[in-house]
């Protein structure tokens, strides 16, 4: 954990020091904005005139404080920026895995069991449209149809305009008919791959001995899949649930920036068109922060439903 | 080799992807020569205009031949698919190889190394780069590369602690060869199955990824025509000219369902074990 922390550091700061020549030359001569005292400002924060080593150690302490420096575009604190985003995303990624989980698990566990059925073949097509498929096309292609054409759903932002002057109620519907397209969009990938991942790791299960032995003592097939299989099969993916955690989180740069979302991926997506350096370096280190999170809630998972793994040190 | 082209004998789906894959390339070659129109010629009398006789795929709001402009997008998602996919390839096959041949220390730090970039997500890491170098056709492969080799070195790492073991291998370290003859002549051939089609669905995925940096405007610049470029005046134009949403999405969609139908139908066809469950 605490290694692969500092390698994140150590990787985001080589980034930063990637730039040919003086870091501070070349970004504030690509943002014109950035003023002579932003130029200053930017020279403080990196402490240029230091040492490598030192400006690492120093830039590690800031990033302990999370003090990530202020944004060229509008002065304001970087973490300041970044934290009023993350709710936003955050939870469009977590209604996007309970929807991943709740199609792709069933989806995958029943065509294995019925393996090679029309519902089996069905879905393998589908599985493999939604592994190639470019989601901003997807989204461009769900936004002429139900947005332009249809009309049935709104194609940009988060809310109405008119939202001050509704109900709760109002405002609840209002702003699930604004995520409709964006989460179908952030969920596609994540459906084709999940349930064709726990396609096969419920054949493998399905092959097991003890899958067998439980038909053959005369058990319901329903306790068969349900309980015997469906456990085994749901190890591995819960470990490639936590593996797909960037994979959902980088997903937002792409819906959000074309779905007009004010999260962390349209933030990130206009300070890089911005050459917005220290809100792009602030946000890198944090997400693969919070992707480690991520990843490490799903061994957490893991443990609790892997009878073999016990947390907390009791013994059976 | 034998079982490969008997798989695909069975799977006429997979034999039509690798027939796309094929007329793709040959596409992308001889791209001034089928193209009808030249790709950055601006036609202000032709603006936007709807697919037709003249125009198949419709202009796009300068007036330009969207099929000519799709017809050289080819040859820069391809020849970055290819190249980004080839540099991914060389970095994780060497780190893989060290990483499983030697084991022990070097091996928990090359893996360690592996972790950490795969806590970025790819998009994020990519964009951050390219803001601060010249964003170029060729950046634009060597960033993709950089950031697409860890799947390769597990790979790579998985077949080495395997490959390592065999006699073949204990035999000739027990007649002294060199440790890194062992490496490319002895074990990297027998491993380099798994990264042939590592390599297939690679493209794919490199493809993926140059045409949503090229749509959000971080890939490959206008004029220059790119498949994912042509898409942001897709995006532009949404509510009135759907042809230049629909047809470079579905060349994208078209080439990597092509690449990844392939890349299944190799990776059955080696694995002997999946051979049977499927």
């Amino acid at each position: 954990m605490i290694p692969i922390l500092l390698g994140i550091t150590v990787i985001t700061f080589t980034v930063i020091h990637l730039a040919p020549g003086d870091p501070v030359e070349t970004q504030t001569e690509l943002n014109i904005k950035a003023s002579a005292q932003a130029r200053e400002n930017l020279k403080k924060l990196y402490g240029l005139d230091q040492p490598l080593h030192v400006q690492y150690i120093n830039w590690l302490k800031r990033f302990l404080r999370f003090d990530f420096g202020e944004s060229f575009v509008d002065q304001r604190r970087v973490i300041d920026k970044i934290k009023e985003r993350i709710p936003i995303t955050l939870s469009i990624n977590l209604i996007s895995m309970m929807i991943i989980f709740i199609f792709a698990i069933p989806i995958g566990v029943f065509s294995a069991w019925r393996r090679n059925s029309l519902f089996d073949r069905i879905t393998t097509v589908f599985v493999f449209a939604g592994f190639s498929m470019p989601h901003f096309w997807l989204a461009l292609l769900l936004m002429i149809l139900f947005g332009v054409e249809l009309g049935w759903f709104p194609i940009s932002g988060l809310q109405s305009i008119e939202i001050e002057d509704m109900s709760f109620f109002e405002r609840l519907i209002d702003i699930a008919r604004h995520l409709v397209l964006p989460v179908a969009v952030a969920t596609t990938g994540g459906i084709a791959g999940l349930s064709r991942y726990s396609r096969s790791s419920m054949l493998e299960v399905l092959r097991q001995d003890y899958i067998r032995t439980a038909r053959a003592k005369g058990l319901p097939e329903k306790t068969v899949i349900f309980r015997h299989g469906l456990r085994n099969a749901l190890l591995p993916v819960v470990t490639i649930l936590g593996l797909s955690v960037p994979g959902l989180i980088g997903g937002s740069v792409i819906f959000e920036t074309i779905f007009a979302i004010p999260g962390m991926g349209q933030l990130y997506y206009s300070s890089a068109m911005a050459r917005d350096y220290p809100v792009v370096m602030g946000m890198l280190v944090i997400i693969a922060v919070l992707t480690l999170l991520g990843n490490l809630i799903a061994d957490i998972t893991y443990a609790l439903i892997d009878p073999r793994i016990k947390v907390g040190g009791e013994r059976g | 080799m034998n079982y490969v082209i008997e798989n695909f004998r069975r799977n006429p789906l997979s034999l039509m992807a690798l027939f796309i894959i094929i007329l793709l390339g040959v596409t992308a070659i001889f791209a001034p020569v089928i193209a009808p129109y030249s790709p950055t010629e601006i036609d202000v009398d032709n603006v936007l205009a709807p697919p037709g006789l003249r125009h198949p795929f419709g202009t796009d709001e300068l007036g330009r031949d969207v099929l000519s402009r799709m017809i050289y997008g080819a040859r820069v998602s391809l020849s970055v698919g290819f190249v980004a996919v080839g540099i991914a390839i060389m970095i994780g096959t060497l780190i893989g190889a060290v990483a499983g041949y030697y084991g022990g220390r070097i091996d928990s730090i090359l893996m360690r190394f592996v972790d950490i970039m795969l806590t970025f997500p790819t998009i994020f890491l990519i964009l951050a780069v390219v803001i601060i170098i010249e964003q170029n056709i060729w950046t634009i492969m060597v960033v993709i590369g950089l950031t697409g080799w860890m799947d390769v070195a597990r790979l790579v790492r998985a077949e080495f602690l395997s490959i390592k073991e065999r006699e073949f291998v204990q035999a000739a370290k027990a007649v002294g060869v060199d440790n890194l003859r062992i490496i490319f002549r002895h074990i990297l051939p027998n491993a380099l199955a798994p990264v042939f089609v590592a390599a297939v669905f690679g493209i794919a995925g490199a493809i993926l990824t140059e045409s949503a940096l090229s749509f959000l405007g971080f890939g490959i610049r206008p004029p220059e025509p790119s498949w994912g470029n042509i898409l942001t005046s897709g995006k532009d134009n949404i509510e009135v000219a759907w042809w230049l949403s629909l047809f470079p999405g579905l060349a994208i969609f078209i080439t990597t369902l092509s690449y990844n139908l392939v890349g299944e139908t190799l990776r059955d066809s080696l694995d002997p074990r999946l051979r049977q469950s499927r």
